[in-house]
This record gives structure tokens, C-alpha cells and sequence, in this order.
């Protein structure tokens, strides 16, 4: 888009997500902040689409809307609707205040299943951007209204969608601890494992397979590592002593770990079926936490080996260790950026834990987050989100924020605390 | 989604906080536990081979007397620790050198130290400082007697907190370590 508004930091959109089984600890999405400049977009609704449950233009523009970076233009009132991409008579919608117009229509098939068209249009330069059509069953529709908003948003921004990725996250209800895997944007969570002791540290497999977690459900901790397509899982570490903060390589073949088995808490790679135990550190202190860089080449971690909780890098295959954070004496759960570019992780600083940003080059830390116990940064696919743990009136609730600090996300479940949140990866 | 609705956003912050409310504390180690023991090959992630099974305590054979005695010194488990500190304060030794002592007289007597924090900070990086709470204790029992196979220790970081709250006093309670015999 050639020509961007600048909109204020306000809350602009509540989206109220009921599923229709009444499903548990669904997330409710608000958004609590816009991007310093937002795309007004306007999303027709699509010819045909109330004939199906679900109104796929609806599930499209709330995406836009809750990324913050787009601002919905009414679409109603336009006669005839346009549902094709030559319908459209750009006039109708600059008038309107809208750079980007999206049309679509919805056309059974005699198998069944529905084709689903649209068609995204730039109002400014007067072309066709993007238009597709999926041909899919009535139950993929949401899927397909993830997959066109994720087509919009890069066509739009120039970075990867992902509206289309799941989220895993812990919900507490009483005493009922359940690790839960849902849409991006909260919808039809679906429970893999449920314990009345805790659950913590769920982790996706770069593949989208698996996910590893930590249980004591056995009266110590012990990592699990479980398929998503069968439900079936098996251990990954139950060593003597605690067995902790599962990392998956970015090939999915191996996982780095926390055991204390030699004594200490040190870092250990494993394969992923549990075979193949290899010591990656051995301090006197902590060592934990360890999440890989994306070209697998390094892992950040926690250690506390200069005196403080700080955060390290391991270069594998050298071993060399370099100590990363020196601001502050609390620097701990460190998630490296897809790009490369840099880390998040979380700091403590006058009692407060918030979730913060460092650069690898300038070393410039960023803070993101404002919360008092803001943790458990998951980084999203594209970098361009960070979900994370928070706490509201003694409750746990998830967050998001973007990279740039600007656009801030809160989502709540219903009678449960909720925590731990996993950033699953893009779909292939 | 075309207009702000900012009467629902302020009924769901209220009913937000109204449900803040329903928090419950979690209950001690004992607890069944429901897990999903899943067989390879069966289909659906979510209700797959569910199959409940409960881990209740057994009575512990014939080292259970002394350890169950409330007036005997081995009915103390806990001990207790300061603020980000691992070091064992001497109110503690008597308690840990009688159960050092005991698990001596005791060649096969086994126990888990639960190492645990308080609700500040990282879960994981909670997970590690309450195991190097367990090992400070282990440690000490050795010194006194113990031998390394007869403890194990381990840690529950901040996740199984004895008291809910959020302040000073809560968390006096939460940094502790407490001892399981076998058979517990």
C-alpha cells in the first residue's frame, strides 16, 4: 500500500469468540493498541456465504483487525455488492476511505464441498493484487478464511501471515491442569492432555508434529513428548532427579533439555524417541532454558554462573559460551528471533518482570511489556508477535505484543487461569 | 466488527474479575492422577486411549512407625528458606541429621527431597532453584550419613505452592523443601 494513515493507540475491536460446543477455556481476543499506522480495508461480504454456518468475511476481517494493523471500512450500502474482482468500481470504496478492498463468493459443488473465491484489490493503484479459490468442505471454512486473511496480510505488509498457525497453551480450572491446542485467533481449543498436577513448558515441534512438555504428574518432572495426529505420547527424559525445559532442534530430530541426573541443573541434548543423552554444558551453577536459533547453530540459555540469572550463548560444535545480557540482575527465558536478528526474553527490574527485546548487533535491549508478572515469551512464527504470559486481578492471562512494542493483544479464558503459552510453527 | 463495542469489552473485564475469584489453592502431593497413557497408532489427539489411573499412597512397610510418630522428630519434612538463598539455616539441622541418621540405620529406606520456590520469576528457571534448594539439603544429609542411592532430589518450582497468596507470607511458605519416604 502506497498511502498509510496514521490512527491512535486505541482500543478498537473486541472480538467475542463462543464456539458452539461451548468448548472449554476458550480464549477471548481484545485488542488493546494499534500499530502507529493502520491499512483501512474493506471486506464485502462474500456472495453466498450466509448459506454456511460460518461467515468466512467475518472470520477473515477479524483477523485483519485483531493483528492492529488494519482498520475495517464498512462495506455495506454498495449496490450491486460486488463478489469478483472485475465488479469492483474503485470509486465506490476510495470514497469510503478504503485502500483495499477484498470480494469473494462461495459456490457449492456436487461433491459436497464449496469453492471458495476472492479476490483482494488496491483501491489507490486501481489493480488486483491477489485472488484465489479454494475448493474445500464445509468444515475447512475457517481454516480457508485464516488461510485468505494470512494471502492479505502479506500481500498488504510484506511479511508472512499466520493467521493459519495454533496456539498451545495450560489452562487451569481448580484443580485441573490441561494443555490445550487452538486457532491462532483462540478458536476450538482442543485438550491433548489433562493432569490434576502441573503441566508447563509446552513446546511444537518445528515440523507441527509434536509437542514436548513437562508433567509431574509422576511426582517430578518429567518431559513428555506427544504426536498431535494420534494423540499417542512417550518420555523423552525421566532421569533421576528433575527432567525440564524441553527445546526442539530446528530439524525436529533432537531436543535440548534440563536434567540434574549428574547433579546440577545442565543442559543435555536428546533425540527426540529419548535415545542418545549428550552433556551440551557443565557449570557449577544453573544452566536452563535453552531454546535454538533458527540456523540451529546456537543456543541461547538461562545461567546463572556469573552470580545472577543471565542469559548466554552456547555456538554448538565449538562450544564456545558468550554471556549476552549484563543490564539488571534477573535476565532469564530467553526465545531467539526467526530472523536472527535478536532474542526476547525476560527481565526483572524493581520487582516488575517484563518481557523485553535485544538486538544481537547493538546489544539494545527493548522493553516490551508494562505488566507486573509478564513471562513465558513465545515468539510467532513470522517475528512479528510475541505471546506471553501475564496476570490480571490474581489471574493468569495470555498476551500478545508486536515486535515493535505497538500492538498489544489480551487474551482470557473463562474460569481458568491460563499460562504458558506455544507459538506453533507455519503451515507447510 | 464494524464499530467499537466498548459495553461488551467493559462486561467481559467484569466478568473477568468476578471469575478471578474461583482460584483454589493446589492440594499437597497425593493427588490422583488422571494421565493419558495413549497407545501409538490409535486416532485423535484429544480422546485417544484415555486411561485413569490412581496413584494413591501405599503404607509404608516396616520403616513406617518412627516417620508417622508426631512426637518424633522424623515427622518434621519441611524446611524452610530465605529469599533467592539455597543455604540451610541451622534451625534445620537437628531435624535433617536425625532423618540422615535414620536413612543410615535404614539401609534400604529411600526419600525424595521436593525442592520448591516462591511465585516469582520463571517457571523453569524456578524448576532449577528449587532443585539446588533439594541438593543443599542432600547434601548436608550425606555429610551426615546418607548415601547418595537413598535420595533422590527433585524440584516443583513455583507449581505446587502450599499457601495461594501473593505476598511476603505466601511466599515464606512456598520456599521450602519437603522429604517423601518411599511408600508415602
Amino acid at each position: 500500500m502506497t498511502r498509510l494513515f496514521l490512527r491512535p493507540h486505541w482500543l478498537f475491536a473486541l472480538v467475542c469468540l463462543l464456539s458452539a460446543g461451548g468448548a472449554r477455556a476458550q480464549l477471548t481476543i481484545e485488542i488493546i493498541g494499534g500499530g502507529a499506522t493502520t491499512i483501512p480495508i474493506a471486506i464485502v461480504p462474500f456472495a453466498s456465504e450466509a448459506a454456511y454456518p460460518l461467515s468466512t468475511s467475518t472470520v477473515v476481517g477479524a483477523d485483519l483487525a485483531r493483528s492492529g494493523l488494519f482498520k475495517l471500512v464498512d462495506a455495506g450500502g454498495v449496490v450491486p455488492r460486488p463478489s469478483r474482482g472485475e465488479d469492483v468500481r474503485y470509486g465506490d470504496w476510495s470514497a469510503r476511505g478504503a485502500d483495499a478492498v477484498v470480494v469473494g463468493s462461495m459456490t457449492p459443488q456436487p461433491d459436497g464441498r464449496v469453492e471458495v473465491r476472492f479476490a483482494l484489490l488496491d483501491t489507490v493503484k486501481q489493480s488486483q493484487l491477489a485472488a484465489f479459490n479454494y475448493v474445500v468442505l464445509p468444515t475447512q471454512l475457517r481454516a480457508t478464511a485464516h488461510r485468505i486473511a494470512d494471502v492479505i496480510y502479506e500481500k498488504l505488509t510484506g511479511d508472512v501471515g499466520v493467521f493459519s498457525t495454533r496456539i498451545a497453551y495450560i489452562a487451569k480450572q481448580g484443580p485441573r491442569y490441561e494443555l490445550l491446542v487452538a486457532e491462532a485467533d483462540g478458536f476450538n481449543p482442543q485438550s491433548i492432555v489433562s493432569s490434576n498436577e502441573p503441566l508447563l513448558s509446552p513446546v511444537w515441534s518445528p515440523d507441527g508434529t509434536r509437542i514436548a512438555y513437562v508433567s509431574l504428574e509422576n511426582k517430578k518432572p518429567v518431559i513428555y513428548v506427544q504426536s498431535l495426529s494420534t494423540g499417542g505420547r512417550q518420555v523423552l527424559a525421566n532421569f533421576r532427579g528433575s527432567n525440564s525445559a524441553p527445546a526442539w532442534s530446528p530439524d525436529s530430530a533432537s531436543l535440548a533439555v534440563t536434567l540434574t541426573k549428574d547433579g546440577g541443573s545442565q543442559l543435555y541434548l536428546i533425540n527426540a524417541d529419548g535415545s542418545g543423552v549428550q552433556r551440551l554444558t557443565s557449570s557449577g551453577g544453573i544452566d536452563t532454558e535453552a531454546n535454538f536459533a533458527s540456523d540451529g547453530r546456537s543456543i541461547l540459555f538461562t545461567s546463572d554462573r556469573g552470580g545472577s540469572p543471565q542469559i548466554y550463548r552456547l555456538t554448538l560444535g565449538g562450544g564456545a559460551i558468550e554471556r549476552m545480557t549484563y543490564d539488571g540482575n534477573y535476565n532469564v527465558s530467553p526465545r531467539n528471533l526467526p530472523d536472527g536478528r535478536g532474542f526476547v526474553f525476560v527481565r526483572r527490574d524493581g520487582g516488575r518482570f517484563n518481557i523485553a527485546l535485544q538486538d544481537f548487533a547493538t546489544r539494545q535491549v527493548q522493553v516490551l511489556t508494562q505488566g507486573s508478572l509478564d513471562e513465558s515469551p513465545s515468539v510467532a512464527p513470522n517475528g512479528k508477535l510475541i505471546i506471553y504470559a501475564s496476570e490480571t486481578g490474581g489471574r493468569g492471562i495470555l498476551a500478545a505484543v508486536s515486535s515493535d512494542g505497538r500492538v498489544k493483544q489480551r487474551l482470557t479464558a473463562a474460569a481458568s487461569d491460563v499460562r504458558e503459552p506455544a507459538w506453533g510453527p507455519l503451515l507447510k | 466488527m464494524k464499530k467499537p463495542v466498548p459495553q461488551l469489552l467493559i462486561s467481559a473485564l467484569f466478568a473477568s474479575l468476578l471469575a478471578a475469584c474461583g482460584t483454589t489453592p493446589t492440594t499437597d502431593s497425593g493427588a490422583p492422577v488422571e494421565s493419558r497413557t495413549v497407545t501409538p497408532g490409535s486416532t485423535g489427539a484429544n480422546t485417544a486411549g484415555t486411561t485413569g489411573s490412581n496413584i494413591a499412597g501405599n503404607a509404608a512397610g516396616a520403616q513406617g512407625n518412627r516417620l508417622r510418630d508426631p512426637n518424633s522428630i522424623l515427622s518434621k519434612r519441611s524446611v524452610y528458606f530465605e529469599f533467592d538463598s539455597y543455604s540451610v539455616s541451622d534451625n534445620y539441622k537437628a531435624m535433617i541429621d536425625a532423618h540422615a541418621r535414620y536413612l543410615q540405620g535404614e539401609k534400604g529406606g529411600r526419600m525424595t527431597i521436593q525442592g520448591n520456590t516462591d511465585e516469582r520469576g520463571s517457571r523453569e528457571y524456578n524448576i532449577a532453584l528449587g532443585q539446588r534448594r533439594a541438593d543443599a539439603v542432600k547434601k548436608m544429609m550425606m555429610l551426615m550419613g546418607a548415601t547418595d542411592a537413598q535420595i533422590e532430589t527433585v524440584s516443583f518450582g513455583k507449581e505446587k505452592p502450599h499457601n495461594a497468596g501473593h505476598d511476603e507470607g505466601a511466599w515464606t511458605e512456598n520456599r521450602r523443601d519437603d522429604f517423601v519416604y518411599r511408600g508415602e
